[in-house]
Order: structure tokens, then sequence, then C-alpha cells
């Protein structure tokens, strides 16, 4: 099973034929992903060869999915055109676009978002400022790094990149259903709580680790979701301790501002709906291994 | 990017929001011809990135030019709540203050949605009214497609319950607020107060913006409204080699890749300080995915220029970045500036984890450079570089 992703999950990439979207579809690849296509509109009709595997460019959205069946979309377009990218796919109503582009301004992801949702939301979005998502030895829709681990019965959400691949790495022994990073962003489409609840409905997950960091409510809005809706055992973990008020610590969002967003209120929060919150990621690995033993 | 009052007073201005004349100086005797071109009196108000400067005596009312020159003597320099007031702005005076509102639009980061905040008790803190007099803070969503138009204003301005005598000034004041916080790419755009004078007509005489850095590349007049001389020398040179630095108080210097990776090693060595000395971290840098050994280089010359840092742990866990990349960009960054002819005296503490750290690992052991030292978790390398820092302090 898994959440959003699995081997069926047929994946094109917009801004495919740009210098990151080569490298990363190559990667996705050899992940065992089912890329169909690529997409840019200068480059429509042309083949792009990975190592013998020919992908097909097209010119929009909507003709890569008439042509192949396309139901996910991974973009790797530059931030000063990933608003018109990700309208693009929510025109083309593909169920998941996975928005990978660190920097889009927040005025550009407030738009589509408040776009996406005047469309339905018949898109999901993962990201922006995000890793994407694995399900490993099924499929992969970003650069998390495909090697780390296997297929498990552990799900884990988080708005950090190389957080998700240090918790995989701790607990690489156990294996993963899927990994989502959601993206440290101030405005991001899938939220914890969207995974959650979709590991929570997800047969093959059985533990849920929850990564979160300073700046926003998320935390603490999921710590209410789960106290009232899910009843798998969920671990968590929270950075950011020790970052000053008023600094933005790396991701765009990740940012105490007076006494909102602390990492402290984060954590107890989690604690108070039952969270096992770990104080650094190897403790909340090892959290996680004694509530699945 | 936080701006100054007089620069949001110049983009209220830019984009129609009624403001008063002012302008910026930066010596005492200039606030003489300021005063002189508004008629001989003014307002002098010190120009810091702080609530509370009027309680701290940073705005004071001049009659005459000499006395502009003499209350601009006295704000120049003056601390406020540890800032320092480098520049002063001269404005006109307000015209007899009848009335203080408050306007604002915001990210609503909760709702994924922008946010308009109005009331009519304006002129103190909204924080204090938010949370004394809920009711008298109206918050009226904004969809970021539709905008504030003149009828999406009239809902605000009825909302907040304004007076019908200014209910249509403040809409078309809440158009042009609307206006800057879009055409500026702002993340916040606060009049307060909003004054209604004895003329009866509605003024800005206070505000506060916050502009995005990730529109910068949209917003070229922004560069120029950077304020170059508060930024720590430190964080100037990181950003000048395009590294995302932020300057902490601790000794122990941290390199890592990933915004949450570091984040959790500020936290981790900040634990591990609590048995060695309650050392702390000096820093964040984060060099990102497939740092280079320039990059590498870059970042270590940041940090160990620090006279703070006793110690350094470079923390990366190898994602798509091979470890072993990690470890030739260590040596070659120690080898560069040592070719540079700066002397490494600090130690470092590196975890190297992830892909190819066998191999990376290997790279550090076989360069046995006297002053690196390898630790193979994240935890027992935090205590490390911890004790080390509480070693030399």
């Amino acid at each position: 099973m898994a959440i959003f992703l699995t081997k069926d999950s047929k994946v094109i990439v917009q801004g495919m034929t740009g210098a990151t979207g080569m490298k990363h579809t190559k990667l996705m690849l050899g992940d065992g992903t089912n890329i169909v296509g690529g997409v840019n509109p200068r480059k429509a009709g042309t083949k792009v060869d990975f190592d013998g595997t020919e992908v097909p460019v097209f010119g929009t959205v909507k003709e890569a999915m008439e042509a192949t069946g396309a139901n996910v979309s991974v973009l790797f377009v530059p931030p000063a055109f990933s608003k018109a990218a990700v309208v693009e796919a929510i025109d083309a109503e593909i169920p998941l676009a996975v928005v990978i582009t660190e920097g889009i301004a927040v005025h550009d992801s407030a738009a589509f978002w408040a776009y996406a949702k005047s469309k339905g939301n018949k898109t999901r979005i993962i990201g922006p400022n995000c890793p994407g998502l694995i399900t490993p030895g099924q499929s992969n829709a970003g650069i998390i790094p495909g090697d780390i681990t296997k297929p498990g019965r552990i799900g884990l959400v988080s708005k950090s990149g190389t957080l998700t691949y240090q918790m995989m790495y701790e607990l690489r022994d156990l294996g993963f259903s899927s990994a989502v990073g959601i993206g440290g962003d101030p405005v991001i489409g899938t939220t914890h709580i969207d995974a959650l609840e979709a590991f929570e409905a997800d047969p093959d997950t059985d533990l849920i680790v929850m990564i979160g960091e300073i700046g926003g409510d998320a935390e603490e809005r999921a710590a209410d979701y789960i106290a009232k809706h899910v009843t798998k055992p969920v671990v968590g973990y929270v950075a950011g301790f020790t970052a000053p008020e008023g600094k933005t610590m790396g991701h765009a969002g990740a940012i105490v501002s007076g006494s909102s967003g602390t990492a402290q209120a984060k954590k107890e929060a989690l604690e108070a709906a039952g969270v096992k919150v770990g104080k650094t990621p190897t403790e909340t690995a090892k959290l996680a291994r004694e509530l699945l033993s | 990017m936080d701006l100054f009052e007089y620069q949001a007073r110049d983009l209220f201005a830019k984009h129609g929001v009624p403001v008063l004349a002012g302008e910026v100086i930066d010596t005492p005797e200039a606030a003489r011809e300021a005063t002189e071109r508004l008629g001989g009196k003014s307002v002098i108000k010190a120009q810091v990135k702080v609530g509370g400067r009027g309680k701290a005596g940073g705005v004071k009312l001049a009659a005459t030019p000499d006395e502009a020159v003499a209350r601009a003597t006295d704000i120049l320099g003056m601390d406020i709540k540890g800032h320092t007031v480098h520049k002063v702005m001269i404005a006109e005076t307000a015209p007899e203050i009848l009335e203080e509102y408050y306007v604002s639009y915001l990210l609503d980061r909760t709702n994924r949605t922008f946010l308009a905040m109005a009331s009519v008790q304006g002129g103190v803190e909204i924080e204090v009214v938010a949370e004394e007099n809920p009711d008298a803070l109206a918050k009226v969503p904004v969809d970021a497609n539709e905008g504030v138009s003149k009828e999406k204003a009239q809902e605000i301005v009825a909302k907040a319950k304004f007076p019908a005598e200014v209910a249509d000034q403040v809409a078309d004041i809440l158009v042009t607020l609307w206006d800057t916080f879009i055409k500026e790419d702002a993340l916040l755009v606060e009049v307060n107060p909003l004054a209604k004078v004895a003329s009866g007509k509605v003024i800005a005489l206070d505000g506060k913006v916050s502009l995005d850095e990730n529109a910068d590349f949209r917003q070229p007049d922004h560069e120029a409204l950077e304020d170059k001389d508060a930024a720590n020398p430190l964080e100037a040179a990181a950003k000048a080699k395009n590294l995302n630095y932020v300057k902490l108080d601790g000794e122990v210097g941290i390199i890592g890749n990933g915004a949450g990776l570091v984040m959790s090693t500020l936290d981790v060595v900040a634990y591990a300080g609590e048995n060695h000395g309650n050392v702390k971290p000096a820093n964040f840098l984060d060099i990102g995915g497939g740092a280079s050994a320039q990059v590498m280089a870059n970042g270590l010359e940041i940090i160990l220029g620090d006279p703070d840092v006793k110690s350094v742990f470079v923390n990366v866990f190898g994602g798509i970045t091979a470890c072993d990349e990690v470890a030739n960009g260590i040596v070659q960054a120690l080898a560069l500036l040592a070719d540079k002819g700066e002397a490494v005296t600090k130690p470092l503490v590196v975890r190297l984890d992830g892909n190819n750290a066998e191999l990376g690992r290997k790279i550090l052991s076989d360069a046995n450079h006297p002053l690196v030292q390898r630790v193979d978790t994240m935890d027992g390398a935090a205590d490390k570089a911890a004790e080390l820092a509480a070693a030399a302090k």
C-alpha cells in the first residue's frame, strides 16, 4: 500500500531537461520509479536517453497526461517559473504535484495554493522546498536517496530533508512504508495532518515518525489531530530549541516570532497528545524501535 | 527583511498611502535644514527596528530648527532595547490627532491565506488589543488571487466598525496598502497608528513593512533597502559568499548540510554543552547539498574567523551528496586555507554518515590532519566538540 505513491504511479517531471531535473530523473529511474515523460514546451516531441531508458518530452502537463496516463508530477522548475508550472499542473488536474524547488516567493506559493483550493483541491501538492516522497522498493518522487533503507512498516513525515534521511538511516534495518518530506516553507500544500491521516488509514504502516521544526503552528495542530484521530503509535522530533527569536534558520518558514513557533511549545503539545518526543534524532529512533519491538 | 519606518513610509507613499512629509538623516546638523524645509518645526523620530521607541525617548517634537538639532543630538547614538540609533527621520509635525486606528496585511500561515487585520483601537501594540479586547480586532481572510478591491476593503472597514465619516477614506487606504503588500512582495505591511487628524483626513503616521527575500529576483530595488551597517560582519561575509549563516552567542562552530539537520545539530551541541562548561553553538551554517571543496572552505573560513569559536563540529549526512566528496572537501579546504596563509588552530570534529560514509571516513583518517578528529555518531561528535570547546575556553 504505502501513501500517495506506489509502484503503479506514473510519474512525469516538469523541468526534467534542466541540470537538476536530469540528475534526479536518472536517480529516480534507478530507484524503479515509472517515469513516463518530461515537460518542456521548447523541447516537446524530443526524447531524453537515461542510460538506455528513453523518456519522451511533452509540451504541457495535459499532453503528457493524455499520452501516458501520468498521475504524479515532480517539479524541478526554477523559483521564478514555479507558480506558472504548479498552476499548469492544477489546471491539468494531475492528482499529485511534488514541488521540490526551494526559494519560491511567498506571494507565489500563497497564490498557487489559493488557486488549487478554488479548483476543489483535485491536485494534492507536496512542498514546495521539500525532498519529495519515497515508497521504498516501489517508487521515488523527488530527491530522497533511494538506497538508505528498504520497505518496512514505519511511516515518516518531516519538514526537513536531511532529518528525513537521518531518521531513515537510523531505522534502516526496520524499513519504511513511505517517507514524505512536506517542506519548510511558510505555505505548503500537504501538511503533517494530511500525512498522519493517510498513514493512519494505510494498512502497511504500524508506527508513524513525525519530524517538525520551529515556525508556525503545524506541529501543535498535528498534536491536536493525533489526540483525536490517530490510533497508531506516533514518535516525534522537533528541531530548533536553540534558535534565537526573529532569525530565519535556513528554511524560509523556520522562524520563532515573538513567543510563537518555539520548539518547546511544539514538544509540549505533542507530548500532551501522547506522542513520545525524542531529544535528539538518535533518541527518537530509539523510541520508535522500542515501540515496534 | 524588516524595514525601517522611513523605508516603510517611502513604500507607502510610492503606492498612494497618505503619509506625512519626512526625510532621514544621520547627523544632528542635517536636522536644521530638514526642519527648515518643513516650515521650521518637526518631529524627530529614532529609526530602530524595535517597538516602544516613544516610551524610550526616541520621538521628540522640535518647535524650531535649533531645537531640532538639539533633539537629533540627543537621539542619535541612543540605545533603544539594544538597538543603537544611527538614523533619525525628520518628519512633518502631525496636525492634531483625533483618533488612532490600526490596519495591516500579513500571511496567515495556519490557514495558508493572506489576512487583513483592522481595529479602531490603534496607537498601542496590537498584540495587547488582540489579548485584552479580541473583539476590537477584525480579521478578514484575503484570497491571494482575488486581492483587495474597494468592495473587499469596505467589508474590512465594516467588520472593524470604522466610524462612518472615515469609512470611505479608510477603504481607499486599504486598497493602496494592498497594492504595497502585493507589488513589493511584502510578508507584512502594518500602519499603526492610522490617524484621523483635525482636518478629518486619515493619514498613516507610523508603519512596519517586512519584505520577502525570496522575491528579490523580481524586486531589484529591494537590495538598496538592506541595512548593511547593522549586519553582523560575519553574517555579512557569509552572505557575500552565498552561505546560509546565522551568528549565535556560543563557542562551538557548526557546519552541516540541510537546514533541519543543522538546527538539530545546534540543539544536540547545546545538550552536550550542559556537561561541558555550558558551551553553546556559535552559529548556524547550512552548506546545502553537494557541497564542493570551495563551499566547505568558504564555510570553514567564516567559522574559523569568528573569535568566539573554540572548536568546530562538521556534521554531514550524505544523502545525494557522497561523504567521500565531503571528506575531500574538508581536506582540500584546510589546504586552501593553509595556502592562503591562514593558520588553522581550532580543533575540528567531523561526523560523516550516509552515502559513502566509509570511504569518507577513510579519506579523513588517511589525511591524518592533526586538528581533525572523526567521531562517527552525531551525539558522540557533539559531545566531543563541546568538550574541546570547554577545554579551550
